[in-house]
């Protein structure tokens, strides 16, 4: 009797065993950007960037080509890589620390000048890999290591809505923020990738997909627990949806 | 081709381009602005890419993103603008990428002034981010010299996978002289199995990276980099002397300091003095072996530089105390004069007969 394969690792990832904490979605999220990558037929034309934060391995994952960046500087990276090889597909993958603080700048120029790259944007709300952080995007009233009476807007300043600030920017062709509390929500969110990969492939500029995701270690919830604080928390803060496209054969 | 009348921080540009180098990414600060601009201009003449990024950390993060896909790439900036490499750079040395950085240095610290100087010599030879590192740094005292220098670099660059200082300062940037420069031909570009350019059937992908989170394979990988290191210091040790076979005094200095230092020691000469000189082109590796040599035959030694005293520490490291090393130096971007440097040769010497 012969048996049918339904379902099978993609070949976007490599057999390395993630580091991710249980219940974490970094593990989801790599695999969609690898099913997408295997899908379009891109993963030998790709060269990825690392980021630094917990996705800082994420060079060991990812089966294409992959350069490791300084904190935040990722955007700045890709664009080196991209300048010189417009052919190849390049992407970021960077956490909520790394491109909304230390590297705002890179984030906001590259998208600026409209970098044919795409950035695959992680956003848990803390700064998991240091140790629960406030991030840029840590909710008002989140308790982390460094807020522990709860971010308080008159001291710690308001959250940045990245997606919402980028798609302001001409030089950005498709900006999405999706979430992975649920299975309706994954699937979208990997249509998004796809979308992000084809708007680069047909060289429409810069592409984002903000990825709502979830820190059970640094949350102090259980897995389930946060993927509903991710449901009741974040997405009203952080609503979901498509902030920008640029229509396919748009002049640019 | 024959002799061009060019300012310096083009006779840069024109060097890396004539060099192989396509792509640039760089922020402006005075005074070597005219480089950048020249890139902006020359560069799509040969097929190349320039681009002005948002800020100096962006521009050498660009150089590293570039640099891993192997071809030859630079930026260059000044002093302040060069201290926000360092971030940069330390990644370069840590992941081995070869790229070409230039420092046209101007006058320190903080926001300083633009006028030229010799005051980034710890930072440049020392290591200057964080972690144990050195990078190769070469520093012309002539237009002339900054072409055959830049050439140079990119090779050291290539041959070593690591990033290579070409130190100037505002002085040489700023000045113009005539250059000849040899035919650009065509280089066969330096094959790099390394690079990140994408798997395309070569199977195992590459990665390149500056992180090793296990202390032992670290501390391995420090011993590698140390080893390459030794490596440069035994092959890439670039220096010039003149008339130190019979000389009482050495004076030592390179860069713009050096050309300066030469018109003293000519007129010293002139007056009687047996004075000579021993100019390094290569700030690190140190050239220790001239100093080895003559240091049990001389009386002494004077370092010449325009900071408050900084290779000097080298020149007495490489005399190891066995004859005196003394040293004269202007800063803030004043540019020492002939006749000051003439003083201090005279007064070391104990003064000429008249």
């Amino acid at each position: 009797m012969t048996m049918k394969t339904v379902f099978e690792k993609t070949s976007g990832l490599t057999e390395n065993q993630t580091h991710y904490c249980p219940g974490c979605t970094h593990g989801i999220i790599h695999r969609m950007v690898g099913e997408v990558l295997e899908e379009m037929g891109i993963l030998e034309d790709t060269v990825g960037v690392a980021s630094v934060g917990c996705s800082v391995l994420s060079y060991e994952y990812f089966n294409c080509d992959m350069t490791q960046a300084a904190h935040g500087r990722a955007p700045a990276v890709a664009t080196g890589i991209k300048r010189v090889l417009p052919d190849r597909f390049v992407f970021t993958y960077q956490g909520d620390g790394d491109l909304a603080s230390i590297g705002i700048a890179e984030a906001v120029h590259a998208a600026a000048r409209g970098e044919n790259i795409t950035v695959i944007f992680v956003n848990n709300a803390i700064y998991g890999m240091t140790g629960g952080q406030m991030a840029p995007t840590t909710l008002i009233g989140q308790k982390t290591a460094t807020t522990p009476f709860g971010r308080n807007a008159s001291i710690q300043g308001l959250p940045i809505r990245v997606s919402e600030m980028l798609s302001t920017l001409d030089g950005t062709a498709y900006i999405e923020r999706v979430s992975t509390h649920d299975v309706p929500n994954i699937i979208k969110a990997k249509k998004a990738i796809r979308k992000a990969f084809e708007t680069q492939k047909q060289g429409l500029g810069f592409s984002m997909v903000e990825v709502l995701s979830s820190c059970p270690t640094n949350w102090g919830l259980d897995p389930n627990e946060s993927l509903d604080w991710i449901k009741d928390n974040m997405v009203p803060a952080y609503p979901l949806g498509v902030y920008k496209e640029v229509p396919k054969g748009a002049d640019r | 081709m024959g002799k061009v009348l060019m300012k310096g921080n083009e006779v840069i540009a024109e060097a890396a381009v004539h060099a192989g180098c396509k792509y640039f990414f760089g922020y402006p600060i005075t005074p070597q602005s005219e480089l950048v601009a020249y890139m902006a201009r020359r560069l799509p003449e040969v097929g190349g890419l320039f681009l002005q990024a948002e800020s100096e950390v962006a521009a050498i993060n660009m150089v590293y993103g570039a640099a891993g896909t192997g071809v030859r790439v630079m930026t260059s900036s000044s002093s302040p603008g060069f201290s926000l490499k360092q971030e940069g750079i330390s990644y370069l040395v840590g992941a081995e990428l070869p790229a070409l950085i230039v420092n046209v240095v101007r006058g320190g610290p903080g926001l300083g002034n633009i006028q030229p100087a010799q005051s980034d010599y710890f930072q440049v030879t020392k290591g200057g981010g964080h972690g144990d590192y050195h990078t190769p740094v070469l520093a012309p005292s002539t237009l002339q010299e900054i072409i055959d220098l830049t050439e140079a670099a990119f090779d050291i660059a290539d041959q070593y996978r690591t990033p290579v200082i070409l130190l100037g300062d505002g002085m040489l940037g700023q000045m113009m002289e005539p250059v000849e420069f040899k035919e650009l031909s065509e280089r066969e570009p330096v094959q790099k199995e390394w690079a990140t350019t994408g798997t395309r059937g070569d199977g195992k992908p590459r990665i390149i990276s500056s992180l090793e989170l296990n202390a032992d394979a670290l501390e391995k990988k420090n011993e590698l980099l140390q080893k390459k290191f030794a490596m440069i210091k035994q092959n890439e040790v670039r220096y010039e002397t003149f008339e130190i076979e019979d000389a009482d005094y050495i004076v030592t200095a390179y860069g713009t300091a050096a050309r300066i230092a030469m018109n003293a020691i000519n007129k010293a000469r002139k007056d009687g003095l047996k004075i000579g000189m021993i100019r390094p082109i290569t700030l690190w590796p140190f050239p220790e072996q001239p100093f080895i040599e003559t240091r049990d035959r001389v009386k002494g030694y004077l370092s010449v530089e325009m900071s408050a005293g900084q290779m000097v520490e080298d020149v007495r490291l490489a005399v190891e105390g066995r004859a005196p090393v003394s040293f004269f130096g202007r800063t803030g971007g004043v540019v020492p004069t002939q006749e000051e440097i003439y003083d201090q040769i005279v007064k070391l010497a104990g003064g000429v007969e008249v």
